[in-house]
């Protein structure tokens, strides 16, 4: 049956509001702008702050890609890719670099952003502060007095605990040296991919109705110690059982009947890629 | 010359409520210091102290009488409704603090004072290990060297008898005199040059209490560090303080050399009080 809602689901009017929230976000890199979140087709907590932004900016000249966990063709990634597709009949690609707007879901692609790229962050938690402090109006103030001590007592405690400097994932960030922001669930091994970015990266949290971002070309520094700076994975000594890349986010896969390890390329859009290139180059 | 207050308290009022034309007018008659038409409540009506170099301030009255409010807002955890409050240290320039900005209230808290609560909810986080919730008042203060701040916890953590196999321990786990001794312990981690002490040994049985006052003493005779000690009852502060303040109604009826007030009280509470201990 043919769709016959609002361009974009959204209406005018629910797009005109987010696009306002996603400006002043703009305009204040990595503070959190409240917005009227809406209910959306989708459950909270699959996607829904993503989905609005993406949906209040798609226009009928843009590629849309969606990613989930490195994966773009996982329930969540096709189901929304679908929905997008269904209201906007826009182009919809598997490609990092022919997209111009990608949704993603705790992962930053391999193939660094272009200027003109939006990359939509979905986030479930938006609060860096949430697990010390669980009061919204203190953590209001504390980031309004630029008071973050909170964020390193919890890695302190961390390598207390576990003699490790980093969070696994959702490691906070400083962005401009002034907003403390929870960059999504994202691994650590993507903070770095956030600094000086080319493209404009926005988050949105659907449950907890607020939008931030970080515009192109701004400082994003994850925090640390000085004698335990922030470090992310490494995968040294292993590499992609099917690319050989070792420079990128590998899944550790288990193989059930052996109880082996063995390692693959998280971002399957990239992986893809790079093997057609080699199936191209042998083939002539 | 006359030796200059580290820490000077001025005609502090503390009142929660608007107030009226009555009780504006009438302030020293009402009941319980509650406007009985606007419910407007005088918690504290003109208080005025200084507190010395190395000297122990004690401050005793009943429940409701105000004291906490006055140690609230030396700790800037209460708002002032009037006053003027100066800490004489190197860093701090000599401004009235409670008209000073969130964040400079925030730095002095963080670096001149230290405060031990009543509750020890209030001043620890009972899930994070105790080494942590030291090391919290260095973080706070910009220290950003966890071999250092480790260090530094470890010592203070000893200083108040905290055995070095449990420092990884939540205070959670800890009894109510340990969670105390990890209060002090994380007061002092700043060096700061006054101290503040809220009915601190209360709910703790005799001989920690006892436990706990030695230690206060000791660190004051050591570290020569100022302290107001806040309490109702007069034994803790017959033993601890240099110099005494006796609160009722938000006002202070009496104050002086802690024997003097405790050998020779001359207003009628005070009488009570001390003859209660007796």
């Amino acid at each position: 049956m043919k769709y016959q809602g609002n361009y974009g689901f959204l209406d005018e009017l629910s797009k005109k509001e987010i696009r306002r929230s996603i400006l002043k976000a703009v305009a204040i890199p990595g503070y959190q702008v409240p917005f009227a979140s809406r209910e959306m087709p989708i459950a909270r907590g699959w996607g829904t702050g993503g989905l609005q932004l993406t949906l209040s900016l798609v226009g009928p000249q843009d590629c849309v890609k969606v990613i989930d966990q490195g994966s773009d063709e996982s329930v969540n990634a096709v189901s929304i890719r679908q929905l997008i597709q269904d209201t906007t009949q826009v182009e919809t690609t598997w490609h990092t670099r022919e997209a111009t707007l990608i949704q993603s879901r705790h992962r930053i692609p391999e193939v660094p952003l272009k200027e003109g790229q939006i990359l939509v962050l979905q986030v479930p938690i938006p609060e860096p502060l949430r697990s010390v402090e669980p009061s919204e109006e203190e953590t209001r103030k504390l980031h309004a007095y630029g008071e973050y001590s909170l964020a390193w007592l919890k890695i302190f405690e961390q390598i207390i605990k576990f003699d490790q400097g980093s969070l696994s994932a959702d490691h906070p960030v400083l962005v401009n040296h002034r907003y403390l922001m929870a960059p999504s669930p994202i691994p650590r091994f993507d903070n770095p991919k956030m600094n000086y970015n080319e493209g404009l990266i926005l988050l949105g949290a659907g449950r907890e109705k607020k939008i931030y971002a970080v515009p192109p070309y701004t400082e994003v520094k994850s925090i640390d110690f000085d004698d335990y700076p922030f470090t992310f994975e490494t995968f040294a000594g292993k590499a992609c059982r099917l690319s050989g890349l070792t420079d990128v986010f590998l899944d550790e896969i288990i193989d059930p009947k052996t109880q082996t390890a063995s390692y693959q390329t998280n971002d399957q859009s990239y992986l893809l890629e790079i093997l057609d290139e080699r199936e191209k180059e042998k083939h002539g | 010359m006359a030796e200059k207050p580290i820490l000077a308290l001025k005609h502090f009022s503390k009142q929660y409520g608007s107030g009226c034309d009555h009780c504006r007018d009438n302030r020293q008659e009402l009941t319980k210091n509650i406007c009985p038409f606007c419910q407007t409540v005088y918690a504290v009506d003109d208080v005025s102290l200084d507190l010395y170099k190395g000297e122990i301030l004690g401050i005793v009255g009943e429940s409701g009488s105000g004291k906490s409010t006055v140690l609230g807002s030396l700790y800037f955890n209460v708002e002032a409704s009037e006053g003027e409050y100066q800490l004489n240290v190197p860093q701090s320039q000599p401004l009235n603090l409670f008209e000073a900005s969130q964040q400079k209230k925030t730095r002095i808290r963080n670096t001149m004072l230290g405060m031990v609560y009543q509750n020890p909810m209030l001043g620890l986080r009972m899930k994070y290990s105790a080494l942590s919730n030291i090391a919290e008042k260095m973080i706070a203060a910009n220290h950003r060297n966890v071999e250092a701040m480790v260090e530094r916890s470890r010592q203070l953590l000893d200083v108040v008898d905290i055995a070095t196999i449990r420092m990884k321990e939540a205070p959670v786990n800890f009894s109510g005199g340990m969670q105390q001794r990890v209060q002090i312990a994380k007061a002092l981690s700043n060096n700061p040059p006054v101290l503040l002490l809220d009915e601190i040994t209360t709910g703790l049985d005799l001989s920690v209490q006892a436990d706990v006052l030695d230690l206060i003493k000791t660190i004051q005779r050591e570290l020569s560090i100022s302290m107001i000690v806040v309490s109702h009852d007069l034994a803790v502060i017959r033993m601890i303080a240099d110099r005494t303040i006796v609160m009722v109604n938000g006002r202070i009826i009496e104050s002086g050399l802690t024997d003097q007030i405790l050998e020779d009280p001359q207003h009628p509470y005070t009488q009570k009080l001390v003859y209660s201990l007796l």
